[in-house]
């Protein structure tokens, strides 16, 4: 395959780019290294003459089985009928196009649907048409494809092997060690650049994961009507509600790390270590809303077994237990939010969280058991 | 085995497998998709006596057997003392009660008692220890809501649990929160009200009547949206457009495919 020199002469030669090409039959020009091998001769238009002559004899070749006649004849019909079927489908496209305008969100839908339906239309019944042209006129084909070992003959890899090592030795890769190893020098670091280039994604957080903008008395406001909540009228056991810190109602960036979940039960069911257990007021108690695991809002809380659940890894807190990581993925309890009541009986942060909110990251540290 | 591999090589198997790939896409289909919703207006009236004392002779033929003689609570179901009418109304009205097992989880079915006997059975456990009332039709009239608000509210307290779009979702341990496409405006009111099972609460201090009433109208409006890209799948998000996607449309595909390219069977003609 590789040597040019056995492929016969051709006159032919369809070879456009080659300006000596014309006039010359026999000279041929030598073939462009990337370039497909010219075909050997013109078989292939041979062989369909040939497959025309044998059909008219009525001779099946191997493998070859034409279909019955009575039956392609249906077929023909069959595939005539789904093209058709296909331009009028073309047709309608263009019609709903026309007609059916796009004035008002509800004839955008049907204009949408009528355009739709005629282009499924279209390609369904061209691919229906080819399908049944396939099946049913077109002979069937039994083709043999041989397989041959892909591994190479001891004589081929015998000569590169010759061919290698009389390179390698021209080359002096190995009696010159001083051009190999400044080489090697050259080529090592390449592969380290891009680390460098890491140091650009970004200026580091610093501080910034360890707080939020909680602080000694800000008020809890209800994400939404941005309400105060009176300790007093959040008195049923059971209850729930999303609270942000007042003054960042429309602060999307630090609600991202601020919001709570507030969550009122009944005193005596709250079972919290001796540290927190002034964090709460009258059984109401307040938990960031963000997971550990991946920063999910976990807010799915039972009221009946207080659990707080995340929606993306099933990570489930008990609301009892200063949120302890019952089950998933999470790594630290969801940090609580040290709350008291102002002179006018407002619920009311007593500080920012003591440790920082949302997912872990390399120097978090780790927290309280 | 050997009888389905027979099978299978039978010429109709081929349409057999796609039909059945249909009807199963139409069961799931219809598993998924929700009946239509049963308007109830439940109007909550003042309690005579007279309607306290018939609802006693309800409560003592279908409720007390879990609940106590007098709504204490039993080991099987909690007390009823201070639960009030609207959390009556609420598991009646829906047929959660009477249940037919006890647990943390009953599901939504027809209702067994009805009409007048819901309003005396509520006005009797309102007797045993107070409680919310039932919410009047005007507190939790839909059309009268802040929908915009009625969003924030529903996305910041609901969503997380109901879905975005009111389709439900799971929970812990095989409870989940049932899809809101069935529920009245009463019905959703009440639940808020008074937090029936894994629920929480949002009583009318902490979320106004009139926040509810948002909510209320968040969640109709939300049910009567049209789906510009056709079947909504359930609303639940792109879980469902990639299963069917996935299941129904490669997998007919992949069939398609196959029959294209079968090797069809000599014929001896």
């Amino acid at each position: 395959m590789t040597d040019d020199n056995d492929i016969t002469p051709n006159g032919d030669e369809p070879n456009g780019a080659e300006p000596n090409g014309t006039g010359n039959g026999h000279r041929r020009p030598r073939r462009v290294i990337g370039t497909p091998a010219p075909a050997e001769s013109h078989r292939l238009l041979e062989k369909d003459i040939e497959r025309e002559i044998e059909a008219e004899d009525d001779i099946e070749r191997a493998g070859i089985h034409p279909r019955p006649e009575k039956s392609a004849r249906r077929a023909e019909k069959i595939v005539a009928l789904f093209f058709t079927l296909a331009f009028l489908g073309s047709v309608a496209f263009v019609v709903a196009y026309w007609v059916l305008g796009v004035h008002s969100p509800e004839k955008t839908r049907i204009s949408n649907m009528g355009l739709g339906i005629s282009l499924t239309v279209i390609l369904l019944a061209i691919a229906c048409g080819a399908v049944v042209w396939v099946r049913r006129i077109m002979p069937e084909y039994e083709v043999v494809q041989e397989r041959h070992p892909l591994a190479s003959t001891p004589e081929e890899k015998k000569a590169f092997a010759r061919y290698f090592y009389a390179n390698a030795e021209d080359s002096g890769f190995a009696k010159r060690p001083l051009v190999r190893r400044t080489m090697m020098l050259a080529m090592a670091p390449l592969a380290l650049l891009p680390i460098v280039l890491l140091r650009d994604t970004g200026p580091m957080p610093k501080s910034r994961l360890r707080h939020t903008v909680w602080k000694q008395g800000t008020r809890l406001v209800i994400d939404g009507t941005n309400a105060p909540i009176k300790a007093a009228e959040f008195d049923s056991p059971g209850s729930i509600i999303t609270v942000i810190p007042e003054g960042y109602e429309d602060n999307l960036d630090e609600l991202a790390k601020a919001t709570v979940l507030l969550i009122r039960m009944r005193p005596e069911e709250l079972e919290l270590p001796a540290d927190k257990q002034n964090w709460t007021v009258d059984g109401i108690i307040a938990y960031s809303k963000i997971c550990t695991h991946v920063g999910c809002p976990a807010a799915l809380y039972e009221q009946q077994t207080h659990h707080i659940l995340c929606p993306c890894h099933q990570s489930t807190f008990d609301a009892r237990r200063a949120a302890k990581v019952i089950f998933g993925p999470a790594g630290h309890p969801l940090p609580m939010l040290p709350i008291t009541v102002d002179d006018e009986g407002y619920l009311v942060a007593q500080s920012d969280f003591h440790e920082p909110v949302g997912p872990s990251f390399w120097e978090r540290g780790s927290t309280q058991t | 085995m050997k009888w389905f591999t027979a099978l299978r090589r039978r010429p109709i198997a081929g349409y057999a497998a796609v039909v059945i790939a249909l009807a199963l896409v139409g069961v799931a289909y219809a598993a998924l998709s929700p009946g239509a919703g049963t308007a109830e207006a439940a109007a909550a009236q003042d309690a005579s006596q007279q309607d306290i004392a018939k609802g006693k002779q309800i409560f003592d033929q279908t409720c007390a057997t879990c609940h106590g003689l007098n709504g204490e609570g039993t080991k099987t179901g909690p007390s009823l003392i201070g639960v009030g009418a609207a959390a009556v109304d609420f598991q009646v009205s829906t047929g959660r009660m009477p249940a037919m097992n006890p647990g943390a989880q009953m599901p939504r079915k027809k209702p067994v008692i009805k009409g007048e006997q819901v309003n005396q059975l509520a006005a009797y456990v309102a007797s045993l220890g107070g409680g919310p009332a039932v919410p009047s039709s005007e507190e939790s009239d839909p059309t009268h809501g802040n929908v915009r608000l009625g969003s924030q509210l529903f996305m910041a307290n609901c969503a997380q649990c109901h879905n975005f779009a009111g389709s439900g979702g799971a929970l812990t341990q095989g409870k989940y929160a049932p899809p809101l496409d069935q529920s009245t405006p009463t019905q959703i009111y009440e639940a808020m009200l008074t937090g029936p099972q894994s629920m929480p609460v949002f009583n009318d201090s902490t979320l106004k009547p009139d926040q509810k009433r948002a909510v209320i109208a968040y969640v109709t409006q939300t049910r009567d949206e049209v789906n510009p890209g056709g079947n909504g799948l359930g609303r639940i998000g792109p879980v469902s457009e990639g299963l069917v996607g996935w299941l129904a449309g490669i997998g007919l595909l992949i069939l398609a495919a196959m029959w294209i390219t079968a090797r069809q069977r000599e014929r001896n003609d």
